[in-house]
């Protein structure tokens, strides 16, 4: 149905306006404007707006502040990486051919399996054979984890700052796990030097261009499932539990179902991030599992505005671009900066740049209406703008 | 064990204790079928918390709440509404950032899992009933104002209609006319008079004349006990219920 498609998954006239700059920005804008190096680099920023998609529907509507959303992030970045790595073991004597390199590593071992005297592919390396299998794990299992997360931790009602902070363990957890299980994971160099996928060479530059458009279309479509997700019933649920959670209960809801619901969808999205990440970068390292760029996501996010799906892209391109400029020119004052920027957008911009787009667009619109002295428009209550607005931003 | 009884809502010696304190004890309190009770009492008579128990929000330490001979004890807070329970809060409990027609779909008793709320349609006869019931509760015509600019009275209202939506036999109010204007009370009157119709209404209130003008029967409850009850002439004349509202 039409008016479904429009309504329901771009989010009426503005949401669709929205999608369509996004849309035209990293499809058209980036292509043209940068070499394959950039363009290679947009794939990886935007392999981490991921996250911040997911923690708009998790934390912005649901209320659940997650800073340990880069763990599902990272198994979903191990999956594809294991299977990259066993492909990359099995072709190691095609490609190099040589006695020298035979010698060093067996056939069909990762390297680092070798170097620490693991002598047979551990049992749970096996699915990651196969690519359809891969796939599915690399949503499964930081999905499964995620419900695990949410029945032990919404059924027992703890939330806000506690859930956050148990969470944060969760990715000391997980780097711990990474780094000590050296012979399974690659310890602390993790999964590196990835070649092929099915046999085709992702480090050339058509590859890497390639990769990056699917990066796009994957966040797009995410975007799209977001929507809908926040269009429907349950979408008002999750804005209602957030904000007058008892309500909700009384009314008759499993509040923790719902929770958890919310959070398995968004360890999915952040999942296929990780996947994709490692596509384009072509290693991972525990080093991405840890609190750090956790903490990034959820900055990613509150720059962008927590209510708003799309902003949550823009948040993550801007904060990725100032991190890797401003980092390299004032390696010492960018963390002090980017916790002012934090602050900032907290206190003085709640909802990000989108909302601050918002308002912008809102006082535009009402100028014009005023200049042109459409009574209609211009004796608009200014409340019923700001809720036009807030609509708008909020898809 | 309980025996089956004809009334709506039969607790009997229900008892909490929160480390000792016994915020209500070994109550018994009976209400038919189609009936409005109110509880009044002095400040910690443990009115908020009896409703908090029927609910399920509390859990009982001892006693029994059945509810059409359905032990209410032990149930899921979900399960107690499935059941047929509505309850309104002290402070007027909505969904800010949701519009009036917003805040009654949600609380629409359809699509309560997880996959149902996800696929829920908004059907012809959803409109009907929200539409119906925001006429019930004097809101027809700001269906689409977001719920936080709502007045402190007609969010009241608003969070009666949520409970109304759903068709409950056993409505369990508190204070719903605390902070409203003469006019919104007298409005409020006629809404409860109204709701009553077919079902059970509990609800606290401090307001005399309010109670007075729509209880059957009264409860006065005082240090977690029922001190009298019966009819408001009756209950105002009782000299133990003088002493404690006197003595205060």
């Amino acid at each position: 149905m039409k008016s479904l498609l429009y309504d329901k998954a771009m989010g009426g006239r503005s949401g669709l306006i929205g999608m369509i700059v996004l849309a035209f920005i990293l499809l058209l804008v980036f292509p043209v404007m940068f070499d394959t190096f950039r363009l290679n680099l947009m794939g990886r920023y935007l392999s981490l707006a991921f996250v911040a998609v997911a923690l708009v529907l998790c934390w912005g509507y649901g209320g659940i502040l997650s800073l340990g959303q880069g763990v599902f992030w990272g198994l979903g970045g191990y999956c594809m990486a294991a299977f990259l790595k066993l492909e990359a073991a099995n072709n190691i004597a095609n490609e190099a051919g040589t006695d020298q390199i035979n010698a060093l590593t067996t056939v069909g071992l990762p390297d680092f399996m070798d170097w620490n005297q693991i002598t047979e592919l551990p049992w749970f390396w096996y699915p990651f054979k196969s690519f359809p299998l891969t796939l599915a794990l690399m949503f499964l299992i930081p999905t499964v984890l995620a419900y695990i997360i949410g029945v032990a931790m919404f059924k027992r009602r703890v939330s806000g700052v506690y859930f956050a902070i148990i969470t944060q363990a969760l990715c000391w957890i997980m780097e711990l796990l990474f780094v000590t299980r050296q012979g399974w994971t690659g310890g602390i160099n993790g999964i590196t030097d990835l070649r092929t996928l099915l046999g085709w060479d992702i480090r050339t530059e058509s590859a890497q261009t390639t990769i990056y458009f699917i990066t796009v279309a994957a966040i797009l479509m995410c975007i799209v499932i977001g929507r809908l997700v926040l269009q429907s019933k349950l979408g008002k649920l999750l804005v209602a539990m957030r904000d007058t959670e008892d309500r909700v209960r009384f009314s008759g809801y499993d509040v923790a179902s719902f929770k958890t619901f919310i959070f398995c969808i968004a360890a999915a999205i952040s999942a296929l991030g990780g996947g994709l990440f490692v596509m384009n970068v072509g290693f991972m390292s525990p080093k991405l599992v840890t609190i750090e760029p956790s903490i990034y996501m959820v900055i990613f996010c509150a720059v962008g505005g927590r209510m708003s799906l799309i902003g949550a892209v823009y948040g993550t391109l801007v904060v990725s671009f100032g991190r890797t400029y401003f980092s390299e020119e004032f390696p010492n004052l960018w963390l002090f900066a980017l916790g002012g920027v934090f602050i900032l957008v907290t206190v003085v911009f709640p909802r990000g740049l989108a909302g601050m787009v918002d308002s912008i667009i809102a006082f535009v619109s009402n100028r014009i209406a005023k200049r042109t002295g459409q009574d209609k428009a211009a004796g608009q209550p200014p409340a019923k703008a700001a809720g036009v607005s807030a609509s708008g931003g909020a898809t | 064990m309980v025996l089956p009884t004809d009334y709506a809502l039969a607790i009997e010696d229900l008892t909490v204790s929160f480390d000792g304190f016994k915020a209500v004890d070994k109550v018994s309190l009976y209400v038919d079928k189609g009936e409005l009770r109110v509880v009044i009492g002095p400040n910690g008579a443990g009115k908020t918390t009896l409703l908090d128990l029927i609910c399920g929000k509390t859990r009982a330490t001892s006693g029994s709440i059945q509810f059409r001979n359905r032990e209410l004890r032990g149930m899921a807070e979900q399960k107690i509404v499935r059941n047929g329970v509505g309850r309104k809060f002290q402070t007027p409990s909505i969904y800010p950032k949701l519009t009036i027609f917003e805040n009654l779909e949600v609380s629409v008793p359809k699509g309560r899992g997880v996959w149902g709320s996800l696929f829920f349609q908004r059907s012809e006869a959803v409109r009907e009933r929200i539409a119906e019931v925001a006429k019930d509760i004097y809101l027809e015509d700001m269906l689409d104002t977001e719920a936080e600019l709502l007045s402190h009275g007609q969010k009241q209202w608003l969070e009666i209609g949520m409970l109304l939506i759903a068709d409950p036999e056993l409505i369990l109010l508190d204070e719903p006319v605390a902070g409203m204007s003469v006019s919104e009370r007298q409005k409020t009157a006629e809404l409860l008079r109204r709701i009553a119709k077919g079902r059970s209404v509990v609800v606290i209130e401090h307001d005399m004349n309010f109670v007075r003008e729509i209880a059957d029967k009264v409860t006065v409850m005082h240090q977690g006990k029922v001190l009298a009850e019966g009819s408001m002439d009756k209950v105002e004349n009782d000299e133990k219920v003088i002493e404690v509202y006197i003595g205060h």
